[in-house]
């Protein structure tokens, strides 16, 4: 039976219609569909207001004898404590509030990276379950198995002891040149910021602008003329070349600055820190394991018929998978990958357990200061709730993007 | 007039076609040589065989190196950390000395042989109801009521000459195993009536349940872990307390709950609306139409979900690291802060990672093995 929508004002008024029936017909009220539900929907709102009631009565009680404060004033107050590492700049001598902040921020920071490389790691493993290279399948297949049938905690604590196991900084591996992996973490190259940076990002984006303009040009001029237009090659050299021409116009500055070792740790460059790298390749590979499941069944729910039909029309195999078989697949594809991502980012809050200075771990360390429990947990699931609700929300809008329109 | 077999008759009369049917032999299999299936299923392709090649390569190199490390260099045995410091392999020796913390954590020592007996009884009592010859309620009640009280009793102790060791100091896979069948065993019923109070034609049920379900969906485990710990306790009468163990049980228990009731929802959702109808007019009443119509068909439906979740449960169980519970990972975390075997980790936390994989993936095949045995009927 389809659930009906309705009010409790057109409940009362049924449970009436109900009452003036049940004295026509002489069968009781009590065998009345309405007039049960209301007396159950009752019950059951006044039990859990009374419960409500009861645990607030309680807990009001507690927190006064044993002298804790409450309210949410202790987040204007000094934090007292310094955070490893920060997005924003954060001294001891800040409050609370800005911590948790920093805490946030850190939490989408790491979440972020994962869902990029999560989703990565992911599709490329999910592709190859159904390459028809039986080596290539199998690997793949291996992967998933052995990565989610372990859990993300074991994957977390296990990737965190292996990077505090890596070389001390002297003897740290040195896979490329001015890259290198130490039990302080990923140290890497970066150029020396220069006047010119900012302008190139910004031509980026206008490169980026012009390329979608081009692409819907090339779109129309096709459905208008049946011509087709290469999009590919002009597109890239529109969103690679502004940023270039910008570079170039500024007379081409290019400084590094390399990591070099002085004494027991390296200068210049900049550095991943472990607690971060541990974190992130933790949740990244249990998540892709999930993420290239999905997309295994995204495309086997492809049927068969529509690549052989793909294949007489001339397609060669490549267009055949980006034109006829992912945009398919991707509806299968997109609603489990939300709810992967969603996890994701909370399995960020694994961090509290390698030191990953993120939102879990920096509302702990208030909530033992403070010893407000309550107010630290709310502030925790409100900003995880809020996190969540955005994801779902903007994964909605790409659902339905690519959701199957019908006439 | 040509003859019509009722519906409902054709039982009898076509048993001996389903017999031949069901007997009959299997479609032939094409033969290929070993060559014709590498160049169809490894080099079809200038790209595949790159691949294959590329891949074969490494895969040698690091199965070479890992048979070099893991079997060929390892030390299997020693007391004597020395002994695998100064081997080029992996030292497994590492297990043999530290299994017994590591599988029953604080545990008093003397009494491991309790949690043998435990485990070995909780493994045949779930190994006895996967098998589908105890499907029975006259068999599954008796059986885990016994179980439950063996297990109880290994446990806790106290009767019978047992010493009494108290829930705090349980630890390793046993605890592990009751913090996962309490979170199942709590957290399915509600999951029904959350999935059930989701679908109502009452409002004030519908919205308490997707309040309920969505704010659980919505933040990470660790922070019901902690409202479990610290928080609660602040809600309860003075004088009154529960057990840590069992307020962590019933927060992964709700949440648990949160997650399956989304499954067992598409279930229901996926029954059709003539079921309920039939039902209805047959006479029955809500919770009777729900038992014996509804419920069997759309759990049949949401089967493999609902062991994708049960499942992760058991992973799930491994969070209990934060607050400080001793279950098989924290245990083994705990283990390798010994600074004489610290450095073997990998090898600690491999062994680890194959007990929860076992359960794991001997879990998800059972599944599929089931989704199998309900199709069955189906085939004709």
């Amino acid at each position: 039976m389809q659930p009906e929508r309705r009010t409790y004002a057109f409940a009362v008024t049924e449970c009436m219609a109900a009452l003036e029936a049940s004295r026509k017909s002489d069968t009781s009220i009590l065998n009345s569909l309405a007039f049960r539900g209301v007396v159950y929907q009752v019950l059951l709102a006044s039990g859990v207001i009374l419960l409500g009631w009861y645990l607030y009565h309680n807990a009001h009680l507690n927190l006064e004898r044993q002298g804790i404060a409450t309210g949410f004033d202790f987040i204007g107050e000094r934090a007292g404590f310094s955070i490893g590492e920060s997005l924003i700049p954060f001294d001891s001598a800040q409050s609370y509030g800005r911590a948790l902040l920093v805490g946030i921020l850190n939490t989408l920071y790491v979440a972020a990276f994962g869902v990029v490389l999560a989703t990565i790691l992911g599709v490329t493993m999910g592709i190859a379950r159904v390459s028809s290279n039986w080596l290539i399948s199998k690997l793949a297949s291996g992967y998933v198995e052995a990565c989610r049938n372990v859990p993300v905690v074991l994957h977390v604590i296990f990737w965190a002891s292996v990077i505090r196991a890596l070389p001390p900084p002297r003897e740290a591996l040195n896979p490329f040149d001015g890259v290198f992996i130490t039990n302080r973490g990923v140290i890497y190259p970066l150029p020396v910021e220069n006047a010119i940076y900012p302008w190139m990002g910004l031509a980026l984006l206008v490169g980026i602008a012009g390329a979608v303009l081009f692409a819907r040009w090339a779109g129309r001029r096709r459905e208008l003329t049946g011509r087709n237009v290469s999009t590919f090659w002009p597109g890239l050299g529109i969103i690679l070349g502004l940023p270039l021409l910008v570079w170039l116009a500024g007379g081409a500055p290019l400084e590094w600055s390399v990591p070099a070792l002085r004494g027991f740790n390296f200068q210049g460059g900049t550095s991943l820190t472990p607690e971060f790298v541990g974190l992130l390749v933790g949740i990244t590979v249990y998540t892709g394991a999930f993420i290239a499941e999905i997309v295994r069944a995204g495309i086997q729910s492809v049927p068969h018929g529509q690549v052989e039909a793909a294949r007489a029309v001339g397609l060669r195999p490549g267009l055949v998978m980006r034109l006829v078989i992912l945009p398919q697949a991707l509806r299968v594809i997109v609603p489990p990958t939300t709810s992967q991502y969603l996890s994701l980012t909370k399995n960020s809050s694994l961090g509290v357990l390698i030191g990953y200075p993120d939102l879990v771990n920096v509302g702990n360390t208030t909530l033992n200061q403070t010893g407000q429990a309550l107010e630290a947990i709310s502030i925790m699931m409100a900003v995880y709730l809020m996190i969540s609700l955005s994801i779902s929300i903007f994964m909605n809008f790409y659902n339905r993007l690519v959701a199957i329109r019908e006439r | 007039m040509t003859e019509i077999i009722a519906p409902t008759g054709d039982t009898a009369a076509l048993a001996p076609v389903r017999k031949a049917a069901r007997e009959s032999e299997p479609p032939p299999t094409e033969k290929i040589g070993a060559l014709r299936w590498l160049r169809r299923n490894l080099f079809n392709s200038p790209l595949n065989s790159a691949l294959t090649i590329v891949a074969f390569v490494l895969v040698a190199y690091w199965g070479v190196s890992f048979v070099e490390w893991g079997i060929l260099d390892a030390v299997w045995y020693t007391t004597d950390h020395n002994v695998c410091r100064q081997a080029a392999g992996a030292c497994w020796a590492v297990i043999a000395e530290k299994h017994r913390p590591m599988l029953f954590g604080v545990y008093p020592y003397d009494e491991h042989w309790r949690l043998i007996v435990a485990l070995v009884v909780y493994l045949a009592t779930v190994t006895l109801t996967l098998t589908p010859y105890c499907w029975k309620r006259s068999i599954l009640i008796p059986l885990w009521i016994a179980a439950l009280a063996v297990m109880g009793t290994m446990l806790w102790g106290g009767v019978f000459g047992l010493t009494y060791v108290d829930s705090g100091q349980w630890g390793g896979l046993p605890l592990t195993m009751v913090l996962f069948t309490g979170t199942v065993v709590v957290g399915f019923p509600i999951s029904i009536l959350l999935a059930l109070g989701r679908r109502s034609r009452l409002p004030a049920v519908k919205a308490i349940s997707v309040t309920l379900i969505e704010s659980m969906r919505g933040v990470p485990l660790i922070t019901i872990l902690f409202f479990a710990v610290n928080v609660f306790p602040l809600f309860l009468p003075e004088g009154m307390e529960i057990d840590k163990m069992l307020r962590v049980v019933v927060g992964m228990a709700i949440f648990f709950a949160c997650y399956q009731a989304e499954v067992i929802r598409g279930g229901l959702q996926a029954i059709p609306r003539g079921q309920y109808e039939a039902a209805e007019a047959l006479g029955l009443g809500y919770w009777r139409m729900t038992y014996k119509i509804v419920l069997p068909q759309a759990l049949r439906i949401c089967l493999p979900g609902i062991v994708n979740h049960i499942i992760a449960a058991l992973k799930n169980t491994s969070f209990v690291l934060i607050i400080g519970l001793f279950d098989i990972l924290t245990a083994t975390t705990a283990v390798m802060q010994d600074p004489l075997w610290r450095r073997f980790f990998v090898e600690a936390y491999l062994f680890v990672a194959a007990v929860y994989f076992i359960f794991c993936f001997a879990l998800s095949k059972y599944s599929q093995q089931v989704e199998r045995w309900l199709n069955e009927g189906r085939r004709f």
